[in-house]
Parts: C-alpha cells; structure tokens; sequence
C-alpha cells in the first residue's frame, strides 16, 4: 500500500496549512487529555500515597471485635501487649515497620472554644511516623516519656489562634467509658500538607495516651508498612490468627479505590467529547479535500481503481492527519505534564470526606494511559475519517468526471 | 475481432422530474484496430455512448457488449475491474492526477493491476519513450505543458494494454501544434500496437485524422461511414 500512502501524504501536502491545523486540533485535544489523565492518577495516587503512610499503612492488625467508627476503647476491642507483637511482625522480611497506634476521640478546649479530635497515641521513636516529624513546623516531635505534651496540625492551631509551647485542654473517652481531661501544653505544631487530616488529628505519646484512657499494655491497632504494597496480601495470610483481624490498604482505603473507578468512568466521556470535537475538524478538512477532488476521484475511478482502494486512500489521509496530530499532541501532552509534575496544581484546603488529598496535585501520567489515550485518539480519528472515505469511494464516477458532486 | 458491440442502447438521464434522452437506441460496432471518431453537435450523446462503451455508466435499456461480455448489468466493482483491465481513457481535460509524477501517472493503472516494479519500470519508460516524453519523467503535471499533459494521458491509458482507448474531445483544449502533435501520437500508437482508439469530436482538423467516422445527432446514428483515406492532419 506503498502509492496510497505516498499520495495520501502529497494530497495532505496540497493544503498545508490546513493539514497543520486539523493535526493541531487533534494535538491539543490529546494533550489535554493526557493532562486531565495525568492530573487524576496525581490525585488519586497522592491521595492513596497520603492515606497510606499518614492514616491506613499497608496493613493493620486489630482486635477482632474492633469497630473504627465508634473508636472503641474497650480491652475486648483492643490489641494487647501490642509492643510485643509489633516486634514479632517487624521482624518479618517484607516488612519494613510495625509500631502500635492508640486510637481516641477527644475534644480540644481553648479559651471557651471546642472542637473535637482524633487523638492519635504513637510510639515518637518508630520510624512509622516520619511523615510526621518531617511535618513539624514548630516546636519540637513529641519524646516517649513525655508526660503533658501533645502535637497538633496546623490548620488546628491556626483556627484556635495557638501556638507552641500554649495551653489547651483536652478530654479524651477512658476505657470505662468515662471522659478523662488534662492540661496539654502544645510541643509543636506539624503540617502533612493534607488539610483533611492535619486539621483533626492530635498526637500524644502513645504511653500518655494509654494512661490518660485506662487502657495500659493495649493499642487500636498495629500500624505496618510494607517494602512492597503487592505483597500485602501474602503477608496479611501469613499473620492471619485467630485472636486478630488483619486489614490491607485495599480494604482500608475502599472508598479511593471506588472513587477512581467512577473518576475514570466520568474521563471516558470526557475523552469521547474531546476528541469528537477534534474528530469533526479532521472530518471538515477530509470533506473539503473530497470536494475539491471530485474529478481527481472520477479519473482514479475511470482507471478501474476500485471503491475501497480510493476509501483506503482517504483513510490513508485520515491515519497520517491523525499521527501527526498524535505526535505533536503527545510532544506538547508530556510538556505541558512535564510542568505539572513538577510545580503542580495548588488545590489549597480540597477534601473529600475519607480521602486525604494533599494541597498540591502533581501530574503522573502513566505509560498505560498514553497508550490508551493514543490508540483511543487514533481510533476515533479513523472512525471519523470514514464518513468523508465513503463519500468519496462511492461518488457516481460519471458525475465525479463532471466535477459535480 | 469485435472490440465492443451495442444493441438498441438508450440512456435516460432524470434531474428530478425532468427526463432528458441522451440516447435513443443506438446500436454499432466496433472492431479491433479502428481508429474511430465519433462526432456530432454538442448534447448529441458522444460523451454518453463513450461512458456506457467506458464501462462508467449502464444503460436505461440494451445491451453493452465489450470483448463478447455483456457489461450492461455488471456491479460497480465489476465494472471497475473491466475499466482496470480492458479500457484506457483520455479526457478533453488534462485529467492526470496532480500530486503525481507523470512517471507515478503512467504507473499507477500498472500498480491496480499488481504489476512487479521491474515490470513497471520497464513499461512505464517504454510508454515515456514512445510519447517522446522520457526525459519529463519527474515533472508534476504543473510543469508540463497542456499538450506534455495529454501525452503522459495517451501514456496511461496505454499502460494497461487495453483494448481499446476512449479518448472524449483530446485536442479540445489544446492549440493546433499541440493537438496535431497528440493526433499523430495516437494515430502512430495505434498502428504500432494495434490497440483500437475511439475518439469523440467536433473539430473538423481532428475528424479527418479518423479512419472511420460515426456520426451522433440527437441521441441516434445518423452516419456511420469508413473515410476512404488516413487523416491528412491537421
């Protein structure tokens, strides 16, 4: 198919200017949607990277009777001597750390001013909670031993006006149910750049926590990371045991997993309008080009070639229309994300209830979402090209030597 | 040998209610190695008969025969094949096809037809040479003059060895000199390889250059004779 190809690309070469531009619309629809896929694998990939290191881990291990939603306290509900068994699973190969986290509800008190929290007992040691660390802003990273300290966000701490080294008091549920209320003094202040999380969540050393909550030698659940997230599920089997219940970063983290499918779903239709708006400038220009060729199509048929070579021709044109655009769409696609991945997208304080999405969204376009856009963009280019194709492979050839169509 | 063959041929042609008769039950023959002018007024049907003998149209009613085949009722695709491989044409205008070289033009009906690129090559300079236009062989259509234009045409119609060549009105837009020129180049073709040549005119300096002459007046025969010497020129 060498000659239809060779007078496919003169033919395009007729009118270059059009050629080029039909190509560019084709390129900016591409580009921009490798964008838009690129800007929401960022999102959902930092969304399910920051739920994972700051909130859900790759795995955690909890008492069976555990509900999350009521943040029970209770020593049924509850994983015990979790130190102990922290120790065991970090001393597993594919894992890269376990530490016990102490869940309470608490409410924060400030110059007349409430607002409720989670209280987060950690082990300050445990390199589990780095992000945090890394997160201070003021202050200093709470000390195991620390008896009257606490760390707050800084969305927290800028809403109530505090600031290190401040008083606040803070009363968490007990064990039995009761409230117990201390006097905090306010170590630092962090930032994790996720809004949702950072503006709830108070930490405490995990000993103080169990102190002030009755709940001694026990801990909500064992928080691990994995050197490899694909291997959760093996090593959720292989902990599996009959006093506790053993969750992986899939199951924890549901609601990202289904918001991507719908996000996904919703970028399908937005792919299909976008390229049927370039799709209906590849077709102008084809049936312009038919117009314009009518008796060329008249000789081509005279001389016996048949109806679907002189549509394979058009396509032809359709295909090389569609490449070119492709390759410059794919050019100005991975500039543009180029630039998004670097500087990003800032989204300032944008949460969606369960997820955690940092303020700033970085573009990540993967390989397979370029191909499928590609072949998408090419495809749709091609199905377009078939109504100007067919327009010109069955022109009545006596009317096409006449010029009149 | 009988080249093509048509039997009580009429052609209606209807622009909404309107019908016009382009043909009116034509019937003639014509056999291998004419060099035959078909002429006639303009609206006399010369255009019509040559596409229904072209294979590029069918007929309202009577039978087409080409090579003893009946192609009155032949498919698109089937008439396209009888074009490919039986029937050259040369039209009034320069019908090449403008992205191509005119050795791309000469070749093209080669390449429908599944011809190697030896094969190809050889043909296309031998068909080149014989229009004495060998040494034009790159040139686009552009860079051609109308009467270069109509050779490289006479050429490509030749490729395929056909049959027979339609040729509808090949000097009409050509100046004395040019026209002469493409005449003799079909007449000498003709002699050379023996293929037959249909040509539909008006010009007088044209007709006499017809061994034999059929004459077209309002969609019938009205003179069908054999001239009783080679055309004199133009």
């Amino acid at each position: 198919m060498i000659p239809l190809l060779k007078m496919a690309f003169r033919d395009l070469g007729r009118n270059r200017r059009r050629s080029f531009f039909s190509s560019l619309a084709l390129a900016i629809g591409l580009a921009l949607l490798l964008l838009m896929a690129a800007i929401i694998q960022g999102e959902m990939g930092s969304a399910l990277d920051a739920t994972i290191r700051l909130q859900s881990g790759h795995l955690q291990i909890r008492a069976k009777s555990y509900d999350e939603s009521k943040t029970s306290l209770k020593w049924d509900d509850l994983v015990e001597n979790p130190d102990q068994v922290a120790e065991q699973i970090a001393s597993l190969p594919p894992v890269t750390v376990a530490t016990p986290r102490l869940f309470a509800s608490g409410i924060i008190s400030v110059r007349g001013e409430s607002v409720g929290v989670r209280v987060f007992g950690i082990d300050p040691l445990s390199e589990a909670n780095t992000p945090y660390r890394l997160g201070l802003i003021s202050g200093e990273f709470l000390t195991p031993d620390d008896r009257e300290g606490l760390l707050i966000g800084q969305p927290l701490a800028d809403k109530l006006g505090l600031k290190a080294g401040d008083k606040i008091s803070l009363s968490v549920n007990t064990s039995n149910g009761d409230v117990a209320e201390q006097l905090f003094a306010i170590r630092g202040i962090y930032s994790t750049q996720t809004n949702a999380f950072d503006s709830v969540t108070v930490f405490l050393p995990l000993a103080k926590l169990q102190t002030i909550t009755q709940t001694e030698n026990h801990a909500s659940t064992i928080f691990v990371l994995l050197k490899d997230s694909d291997q959760a599920d093996a090593v959720a089997a292989a902990l599996l045991t009959s006093d506790y219940k053993v969750l992986t970063w899939e199951k924890m983290n549901e609601l990202i997993v289904q918001y991507e499918d719908m996000a996904n779903a919703y970028m399908v239709i937005f792919y299909l309008i976008v390229l049927a708006i370039t799709a209906t400038v590849v077709v102008n220009t084809l049936v312009m080009a038919v117009f314009e060729r009518t008796r060329e199509i008249g000789i081509l048929s005279a001389i016996g070639m048949k109806s679907r070579r002189i549509m394979a021709m058009f396509l032809t044109e359709s295909s090389l229309l569609a490449m070119g655009g492709i390759i410059m769409g794919l050019i100005l696609g991975s500039l543009v994300v180029a630039y998004f991945a670097k500087y990003g997208f800032y989204i300032g304080n944008f949460g969606i209830t369960g997820m955690l999405i940092g303020n700033t969204i970085y573009a990540e376009l993967t390989l397979k979402d370029t191909i499928n856009l590609t072949v998408l963009a090419f495809v749709v280019t091609l199905l377009a090209g078939l109504y100007p194709a067919l327009l010109a492979a069955y022109m009545d050839p006596v009317e096409a030597l006449r010029g009149v169509k | 040998m009988e080249v093509a063959r048509i039997e009580n041929v009429t052609r209606i042609f209807k622009t909404g209610k309107v019908e016009t008769q382009a043909l009116r039950g034509v019937s003639l023959s014509i056999e291998s190695g004419e060099f035959t002018a078909l002429v006639g007024p303009s609206g006399s049907g010369k255009t019509t008969l040559m596409q229904l003998i072209g294979c590029l149209d069918q007929p309202t009613s009577g039978q087409v025969y080409i090579n003893g085949k009946d192609v009155s009722k032949l498919n698109r695709n089937q008439r396209a094949d009888m074009r490919r491989g039986t029937i050259g044409f040369i039209f009034q205008f320069f019908a090449l096809i403008p992205t191509l070289t005119a050795y791309e033009n000469v070749e093209l009906p080669l390449l429908l037809n599944g011809h190697s690129a030896s094969e190809r090559r050889e043909r296309v300079s031998q068909l080149l040479r014989s229009v004495d236009l060998i040494d034009r062989a790159a040139h686009r259509p552009d860079q051609l003059s109308g009467g270069e234009q109509q050779r490289v045409a006479i050429a490509r119609a030749l490729a395929p060895k056909p049959t027979l060549i339609l040729a509808d009105e090949p000097t009409a837009n050509l100046d004395t000199l040019n026209g002469k020129q493409v005449m003799e180049t079909m007449m000498q073709l003709n002699q050379d390889t023996g293929v037959t040549f249909v040509f539909a005119t008006h010009d007088p300096r044209v007709i006499s250059y017809a061994r034999r002459v059929i004459t077209l007046q309002d969609g019938l025969v009205v003179e069908n004779s054999k001239a009783e010497k080679l055309g004199i020129g133009i």
